[in-house]
Formats: structure tokens, C-alpha cells, sequence
């Protein structure tokens, strides 16, 4: 195996070096989620408790107060459970990756491997707190004694697209941001200004017909649209469009990321 | 000239680093965003950041073969780090080309990514994966990483509760075990106690038994004479002197000699070079406790002679200052420099690398200083200082005993 260093071609090997690195991966992976819930209880019980919280709040606001309903039979607090799901792994999953580089610096000063191992794991591990809350939903699905259909088994290729939609942002912003630290705080902005331009708390439907195209240009508007489908089953619609567009934009979106942090990557070690 | 046996050729390999006002430091993105906006408004040159060169490495090539450990020396900034971060593939050169041939293992710091909240054997296992080792490798090594390290019976306690030899020992013990074609180790020695250093040594040395090629990094000299076949001497980011070991270790301690720029201050003699000098009055740099030798520091004088003293201070290969000195006053008037004298009090150190620093002051303060003026290696011969390296202080003195037989 020869290995050549020269100035602008470290990229020949890229993919493949990533390849090889994948058990670097998983063992990022594993560290960030062993730290995280070392003390067991306090990791499982916030995983759970934020999205019920935040869930009962939705519901009373939207459904109580503002008197909106779900799409179909679905029971109002399983509709917004639904969207929550794919939501906080999106937003934490973001929020994460942003700030990897730079939580990282110590690794990326000393030692080598492809630099997307990083943002990717990180992300990774936000897949765990997602599979306590779908526990969680499954128990309130009992609860309200409702079933889902056969639906659900499109639930991982979802997870997948809510995956690459937080990848996507997250690989622009923690490249730039190793560059400008004060880029960062990009995130919890943009997480939260989110919130208020996705169906979380109500259902896609809601949107004035005129607007929903371009409603659907946010990419987790179709993401979480899928999720209820597939979730909640029955007469749920899938709004096929808004998919598609959501599709879309991930797809746009993680090309520019990937450019923006590739083109940057090999100048992290200097900057940092 | 990159020959086939070559497992590792570096030809023409330059870095350049670009310094300046604001790239310097971090500039933020506020702060970006503010200066394209002034260079909207104002038009043209306001917009750009000062940007200044700086080349860190500049046209450094060679070849090292199968087998050879090579080891890199020179003054602090001198461009090994930045070397060695383009042959580990940290960061990527401007201009030039290296070639590896098989698989590199980098070790520019021990227990890189060691996380405090993990136990022993979790680290091993992502300290390992970080330096390149399959999970299959570190599995089979386990039990060789834990006998080395000897923290057997704190493999389930997180690091954080290691005392800080055991928590070195422990990650120096996996990087020691690493298998790869070539090895890049930065200096990494100077950690732990005398005992481990010297197991890893031995370790070190098995590494090139086996056909590997090894790069190494280090100040300690006598490490570098004992580890390395060949070594490269780098100063200003070019090589200055290659070969086999001994040439780049004898101008490595030349550089020290050389007359070093002063600013002249009123009435204060300037240092003009700082030697250690044996009793033939030649300079010297590696000293036995056999014979006596003397500091000789030239001195220039400058008009309107004011009475100063001298002021040197010897630091250790840990940076450590050990024991310092000062002249009485005096006032040094004339044209050509004059040289000052002192006793370099051997008697007082163990065998080890020292540099000495020397200043000169006047009645109020510090006046002129420069840093690291000359080095010397210590050889103490004596059985007993060869079986008792370790158990001992950073300085000896010269102890008055009494008592029966004494």
C-alpha cells in the first residue's frame, strides 16, 4: 500500500480511507453515546421526558386552545408525537454535529482520518435517545389503544432521510465554523426559528393550500409528513409532494455541505 | 533520488503558513462580516485581512529506508512539528511530495483522545482504534497492553481516578504496541518515569527489527544517538545537516554557538556568544563528571559603561530552571569584547541534557536575556550513577557527612 502526500491530491484516497476508518466510526460513535448516558437513569429519563413535556404543551395549545384536529382518526397527542420524533433527532442531531470539529480539536491536531467520521458519528448517537422516545410512543399508542399498519416498515428508510437532513446543514456549519468561531451559534438559532416552520404541533394540512409549496421547501415539513403516514397509518395522507420537494432540498443540502467541508477539510488542522 | 528501497521519500516538501492581523488570531465571523461591509463601503484594499508568509518548511526532502530509524533535531520552531504533521497527514503540504510505502502509525502525543469518564479497557479500545489499530488487533494485544502497563487491577476504573503515571503508562502502553510498516513518533519519551522510559526504549528499538522504518522526533540527544540510525538536523525549515547520527548531533550544538543579534542598550554589555568550555579551553558539549568546565560568556562592551551583572540560569531537559547564578557588579568599558568566566558546577547534575540561559542586568532590572545560549549533555560514569538512574532529585550538592568510618 503506497500512500502519496502531495499538495491538492489527498483527496484521491478519500472514500476508500473512509471505508477504512469505519471502525474508528463506531468507536466515536460509542464513546459520545457511553459518556452520555454513563449515569443511565438521568440519560434514559431526560431522552423521555423532553418530548412528553413539550408533546402535552403542543396539544393543549394547538388542539385545546386553537381548537385544531389531526388529519384522520389519529388521536391529537399521536399526531404530534409522531412529528416530535423525527424533529428532536433532527434538531439535537444538528446541534451536535455543528460543534464536533470543534469538540474534537485534540483529535484533529494529533492524529489523522477522514474528518466526516466526526459529524456523522456525532449524529449517530442521537439515534439512541430516538429509540427510547419510539418506546415511549409505542406505550402512548397502547394507551390510546391504536394500532399502526404496515406502514411502519417504511420507518427506518425515514429515519435514514432524517439523518442525512440534519448531515446536510451540520457539515456547512461545523466546517465553517472551525474557521469562525462565533459561526456556531448559528445553530440554536436556526433550531429554534425551525420549530416555528415545521408542522410539529400541527398538521400539514393546516398550511394554507397556496402556501404549502413553499412551505415544503423547509425539508422536515416532508420528513415529518412521512413520519406520520408511515406512524400513524389508516386515512394519515403522505402530502407526496411535500416529500419529494423534501427529498430535494436534503439532497441539495448535503451536496453543498459536503462541498463546503471538503474544500475546508484539509485547512482544519491549521485553523483550528 | 527517491531509490527503490525508500519506504518513506520526501522530496522538495515545503508548508507554507499564512500569518496576519487578523488570521493570527481567530477572526470572527462578525468580524468578517464587518470587514467585507467596510470594504463594500470604502472600495477595494480596506476588504482584504493583512496577510503575511511564513514557510515552516521549505524544500526538505529525503529517503528513509527499510529498517533505518531516522531522527529529526533542531531548535525549537525549527519546522519538525510541522514535518512530522504532514507525514502523519494532519495537515497537507503546499508544495512537494512524500511517498509512504505501507501502512503509517503517527504518535505525536501519548493518549490521544483518552476520555477521563471511560474505564482502562474502554480506552485501550478507542485509543487503539484512534491510532489505527483493528478491533482484531487490539484484542489480541490486550493482555500484552495491560502486562505492559501494569494496571491490571484498574482496568474497570475510568481513567480519571489513575494517578498520572499509571493513566501514561497505560496510554504509552497501547501506542507501544502498535503494528505498522512505519512509525512517526514525536517526542513522546520525555513522559513518565526513568524505568518505563527505558522499557519503552527497548520496545522502541524492536520496533525496526522487523523491516519497519521509524521517524522520531526528540531533544534528548543521547536518545536520538541510541535510537537512530541516521538523523536529519533542521533549522529555519530547511535541512541544514544530514547523515548518520553523529554529524547532525555535532551541528546541532554548533547552531548554539552562533553569534546572536543584540539590540544595543546603552551602557550595558551585550552577550555575544555563551560556551561551555573544558579545561583545554576548547568548547564542549558533552561533559563527563570526570573533569571541570567552565562557562565563558563574551561580552561587548558599549559606550558609557554602567556597572550590571551577569545572570545565568541552567534548565533541564524538562524545562525545568535548576539552579541559577549571579556575578558581582561590574562596569565593562572599551572596544573589543571581553570574555567572564564561571565554574559550570557539574558536581551539582545528574547525567541529562541542560541548556543554559544568561542575561545581563543592570542596577534596576533585566536589560538583555536571550534565551537558550548553549546546551550540553552530562555522561556521569560512575556504577553507581549508571545502576541508580532513577531514585534521585532533579540536583545533587555536595554533602558534608560524618560518622563511623567516614
Amino acid at each position: 500500500m503506497e500512500v502519496i502526500l502531495e499538495a491538492g491530491r489527498t483527496e484521491r484516497n478519500y472514500w476508500r480511507d473512509l471505508w477504512r476508518y469505519r471502525e474508528l466510526f463506531q468507536i466515536l460513535a460509542w464513546r459520545d453515546f457511553a459518556v452520555r448516558y454513563r449515569q443511565t437513569l438521568v440519560g434514559i429519563a431526560w431522552a423521555g421526558l423532553r418530548p412528553v413535556l413539550t408533546m402535552i404543551v403542543l396539544t393543549v395549545i394547538f388542539n385545546r386552545i386553537a381548537g385544531l384536529s389531526s388529519d384522520g382518526k389519529a388521536p391529537y397527542a399521536l399526531m404530534v408525537m409522531a412529528g416530535m420524533l423525527p424533529w428532536i433527532f433532527f434538531s439535537t442531531g444538528l446541534a451536535d454535529a455543528s460543534g464536533s470539529l470543534l469538540a474534537n480539536t485534540n483529535l484533529l491536531t494529533k492524529v489523522y482520518f477522514p474528518r466526516l467520521i466526526l459529524p456523522t458519528a456525532t449524529i449517530l448517537v442521537s439515534v439512541v435517545d430516538f429509540l427510547i422516545q419510539l418506546v415511549l410512543l409505542a406505550v402512548l399508542m397502547v394507551w390510546y389503544g391504536y394500532a399502526p399498519d404496515v406502514r411502519i416498515l417504511a420507518l427506518p428508510l425515514l429515519m435514514v432521510m432524517a439523518f442525512l437532513a440534519a448531515l446536510g446543514p451540520a457539515l456547512w456549519i461545523t466546517a465553517i465554523s472551525v474557521r469562525y468561531r462565533d459561526f456556531r451559534f448559528v445553530t440554536p438559532f436556526l433550531v429554534q426559528f425551525g420549530l416555528y416552520v415545521t408542522p410539529v404541533g400541527f398538521a400539514f394540512s393546516k398550511v394554507p393550500a397556496d402556501w404549502q409549496t413553499l412551505y415544503a421547501l423547509n425539508p422536515m415539513v416532508g420528513v415529518i409528513n412521512a413520519f406520520r403516514w408511515s406512524i400513524l397509518g389508516g386515512d394519515t395522507p403522505l402530502y407526496g409532494t411535500s416529500v419529494a420537494i423534501s427529498v430535494g432540498m436534503i439532497a441539495l443540502m448535503l451536496w453543498i455541505g459536503l462541498r463546503q467541508f471538503r474544500a475546508l477539510e484539509n485547512s482544519f488542522a491549521d485553523l483550528i | 533520488m527517491s531509490s527503490a528501497s525508500a519506504v518513506i521519500s520526501v522530496e522538495g516538501l515545503s508548508k507554507r503558513y499564512q500569518i496576519g492581523h487578523q488570521l493570527a488570531g481567530h477572526e470572527s465571523f462578525r468580524e468578517m462580516l464587518g470587514r467585507k461591509a467596510r470594504g463594500l463601503i470604502g472600495g477595494g484594499k480596506a476588504g482584504s485581512a493583512e496577510v503575511e508568509d511564513f514557510w515552516a518548511l521549505k524544500d526538505v526532502s529525503f529517503d528513509v529506508r527499510e529498517g533505518e530509524v531516522m531522527g529529526v533535531i533542531g531548535r525549537n520552531g525549527a519546522g519538525k512539528s510541522t514535518l512530522l504533521k504532514i507525514l502523519s497527514r494532519i495537515t497537507a503540504p503546499t508544495e512537494g511530495r512524500v511517498a509512504l510505502r505501507g501502512q503509517v502509525a503517527s504518535l505525536l502525543e501519548v493518549g490521544t483522545g483518552f476520555h477521563p469518564e471511560l474505564t482502562g479497557r474502554e480506552n485501550i479500545f478507542l485509543n487503539g482504534a484512534i491510532l489505527g489499530m483493528s478491533r482484531r488487533d487490539i484484542a489480541l494485544r490486550f493482555d500484552e497492553i495491560v502486562d505492559f502497563a501494569e494496571v491490571e487491577r484498574f482496568l474497570d476504573t475510568p481513567v480519571k481516578r489513575y494517578s498520572s503515571g499509571m493513566y501514561v503508562r497505560l496510554a504509552f502502553s497501547v501506542a507501544a504496541h502498535l503494528d505498522s510498516d512505519i512509525l512517526i513518533v514525536d517526542e513522546v519519551l520525555a513522559v513518565g518515569d526513568v524505568e518505563f522510559q527505558k522499557k519503552c526504549l527497548g520496545k522502541m528499538r524492536g520496533v525496526t527489527g522487523n523491516g519497519r522504518a521509524a521517524i522520531f522526533v526528540s531533544h534528548n540527544i543521547s536518545a536520538v544517538r541510541s535510537l537512530c540510525d541516521s538523523a536529519i538536523l533542521l533549522d529555519g525549515g530547511q535541512i541544514v545537516s544530514s547523515g548518520t547520527v553523529e554529524r547532525p548531533i555535532h551541528d546541532y550544538f554548533t547552531l548554539f554557538r552562533q553569534p546572536i543579534a543584540h539590540k544595543a542598550t546603552d551602557g550595558i554589555p551585550g552577550i555575544q556568544s555563551v560556551q561551555v568550555m573544558d579545561a583545554s579551553q576548547s568548547s564542549a558539549h558533552v561533559l563527563n563528571d570526570a573533569e571541570n568546565y567552565r562557562v565563558k560568556f563574551s561580552l561587548l562592551p558599549r559606550s558609557n559603561a554602567k556597572s550590571c551583572q551577569i545572570a545565568f540560569t541552567i534548565f533541564n531537559n524538562e524545562d525545568v530552571g535548576l539552579i541559577s547564578a549571579f556575578s558581582p557588579q561590574f562596569a565593562l568599558a572599551g572596544d573589543g569584547p571581553q570574555d567572564y568566566f564561571v565554574e559550570l558546577p557539574t558536581q551539582m547534575l545528574n547525567s541529562g541534557n541542560y541548556r543554559i540561559e544568561g542575561a545581563v542586568f543592570d542596577s534596576y532590572g533585566l536589560i538583555e536575556q536571550i534565551d537558550c545560549l548553549a546546551i550540553f549533555e552530562l555522561l556521569r560514569t560512575s556504577q553507581f550513577d549508571q545502576k541508580h538512574n532513577d531514585s534521585r532529585g532533579l540536583v545533587r550538592f555536595d554533602a558534608i557527612w560524618s560518622g563511623q568510618g567516614l
